[in-house]
């Protein structure tokens, strides 16, 4: 990549004036917490800033540049309106520990993103304040561990995992305490139902489940499910990672579940490439109400809104973050909801299964194998090229690097684990039917190339910034901070 | 297509297990199971001394796909895990059934590895 670091721009004395104090500042710090020597800051102008930060974002290939159809992340366009309007100087300017009665337009938003939320999940009670899915995950499991010890069932520590879950299910029953038990998926995508049987009894807490699962189908025994982990006094949870799939069509809460983490950042449509910032907003059932993380939003006396916390609520899991969550993320899930409205909201589990099937078939046309031929997609779905890989000697990363030449974001690769040389492919509602036609004529062009020129593949990509990353070593020397010139 | 010694014992989560002279046993995965998880970047063996019963998650083994725990295909107590692949996880991919041991255990007082698997019902999980 010709870009060079920031630091190797600088050159000392070089300044960006309107960015620098015109007189010194008094500042009261006392003299034993003030450095001595000055921090290792890049010297560049201002334009060289500009310069530097702009070709960079040039060289990103993004949602905003390209198809990004990567499974399992809900890679959809983030409407500018959402953008605009979380972005209101009286938004902007708000500070997080000003009294709720100066912000009553701030927290009446919350208000009814809880309300919208709750209604769309058929939960009784959301709490925004999770900073992200994994938090979420943590403050859900946490809630159903303080359930089951506030009932003084203390043994009830197991925690059960379907074997195609994200990685993050069995950490979070870990990070919280819990004994994980892993189920294996049957052959047709859903949950064991034998081995369910057999792994609930009296120690179980709950099960954590993504419905639709990593697999790309609707677990269709769900109300099965749901009665088997009840009647072993077990809790149970929903990964919210695939929620897009059924927005507004079918509810979690409806189906069984005690409690659910939503990706705002995902269904809800708010930027998310590269880490974040994100929201895991959870919603549960009437028995976790006390134990919602704090703080969240209540109606006051005579009218407003107000924050609920420990105070009202001592049995609360307690808090997750310094304020109330990421509160530019939520107001921008929040215009998102309201954009869309209860007639919109199906729609976009409708056009985001639609738009699944449609590539799903066009693939499968085009001499894919699919990982569950006879299943119905969801939102997303399993191609595998075990087929090609021992045919053809290439591999699935073979393709997905290929993919980026034709100007395509890879698909996820090698998830869920247990489908060998695995793409998993979520279109997202908001793509057309030309590009996803022209996705399969990519894939078509690289299976083509496969069997005449293996090689090429597996030079992939040519025309990107870097090329085929050593990703065997970078995981072994991990080096990703820059440690001044010395070090260089 | 991977290589299975026959004079191997096997677990259909892709261990294998050698008896040592000294009454003690080595513990490893095979090759079909390191080529499954292509380059291994960390591995995570076990610390000596502690006990294991047959099935428990004992040892990690992470790749640039995926990490998955390796489970003792004995009851016993570990001897020692293998020191040489916190800096070298390559080894269990270059030699899976030699220098890429991952653990050694010592079986408990009358432990029967009657669930093992021969070599040639462990490739007959393999095939499709």
């Amino acid at each position: 990549m010709s870009e060079p670091l920031i630091f190797e721009l600088s050159r000392p004395g070089r300044r960006a004036t309107a960015q620098a104090p015109l007189t010194s500042v008094d500042v009261d710090v006392p003299e034993q917490f003030r450095r001595s020597s000055t921090p290792v800051l890049p010297e560049v102008s201002e334009l060289q800033a500009v310069r530097h930060y702009t070709r960079l974002s040039r060289l990103n290939f993004s949602i905003d540049t390209h198809f990004y159809p990567l499974g399992s992340c809900t890679m959809k366009y983030n409407p500018r309106a959402c953008n605009q309007l979380a972005m209101l100087p009286e938004f902007l300017g708000r500070h997080p520990l000003a009294p709720a009665e100066t912000a009553p337009g701030f927290m009446a938003c919350l208000w009814d993103l809880q309300e919208i939320l709750k209604e769309v999940t058929g939960m009784r009670g959301v709490s925004l304040t999770p900073m992200a899915g994994a938090q979420g995950e943590f403050a859900g499991v946490a809630m159903i561990r303080a359930y089951h010890l506030a009932r003084g069932d203390d043994h009830r520590n197991e925690i059960i995992v379907p074997d195609a879950a994200h990685g993050t299910n069995p950490a979070t029953a870990t990070m919280c305490g819990c004994k994980v038990i892993e189920i294996p998926t049957g052959a047709d995508g859903d949950v064991d139902l034998d081995a369910l049987s057999a792994a609930v009894g009296p120690n179980t807490a709950g099960i954590m489940l993504t419905n639709p699962s990593t697999v790309g189908v609707f677990d269709r025994n769900i109300q099965a499910i749901s009665r088997m982990v009840h009647e072993a006094g077990g809790l149970l949870y929903y990964d919210g990672a695939n929620l897009n799939a059924i927005l507004g069509k079918v509810r979690p809460g409806d189906m069984g579940f005690d409690v659910i983490h939503m990706n705002l950042h995902k269904t809800f449509s708010t930027p998310h490439g590269g880490g974040g910032p994100g929201s895991g907003a959870v919603g549960v059932s009437e028995r976790l109400l006390p134990f919602m993380p704090v703080p969240f939003v209540g109606e006051a006396e005579g009218g407003g809104y107000r924050w609920i916390d420990e105070s009202e609520r001592p049995q609360s899991i307690g808090r997750l973050s310094a304020f109330m969550g990421n509160a530019g993320v939520l107001l921008r899930a929040y215009v998102y909801a309201r954009l869309l409205g209860r007639e919109g909201m199906p729609r976009i589990a409708e056009y985001a299964t639609l738009n699944a099937n449609y590539l799903m078939k066009r693939l499968a046309e085009a001499g894919f194998d699919l990982a569950y031929p006879e299943r119905r997609a969801s939102h997303e779905f399993i191609v595998t090229l075990k087929r090609q890989a021992r045919e053809l000697d290439v591999s699935a990363m073979d393709f997905a690097k290929r993919l980026l030449d034709y100007g395509f974001h890879a698909p996820t690769t090698y998830f869920p684990l247990l489908v060998p040389e695995c793409l998993l492919i979520e279109p997202t509602e908001t793509e057309t039917r030309e590009i996803l036609d022209e996705f399969v004529a990519a894939m078509a062009a690289i299976l083509d190339e496969a069997g005449q020129d293996a090689e090429k593949l597996k030079g992939a990509p040519y025309t990107t910034p870097v090329r085929r990353l050593d990703d065997v070593r970078a995981a072994r020397q991990l080096d990703v901070a820059w440690k001044g010139e010395d070090a260089a | 297509m991977s290589t299975i010694p026959a004079d191997l014992k096997y677990t259909t989560s892709h261990e294998w297990v050698r008896h040592l002279d000294d009454g003690t046993v080595l513990v490893g995965i095979t090759d079909h199971a390191q080529d499954a998880l292509g380059d291994l970047v960390f591995v995570e063996a076990p610390e000596s001394g502690t006990t294991v019963s047959v099935g428990d998650a004992c040892a990690v083994v992470e790749s640039v796909k995926a990490a998955s725990d390796v489970y003792s295909p004995i009851e016993g107590e570990v001897v020692e895990g293998n020191a040489e692949l916190a800096d070298r996880p390559e080894l269990v991919n270059q030699d899976p059934y030699g220098e890429g041991w991952i653990m050694k255990i010592r079986p408990a007082e009358g432990f029967d590895p009657e669930g093992l698997l021969e070599s040639d019902a462990y490739a007959a999980t393999l095939e499709d």
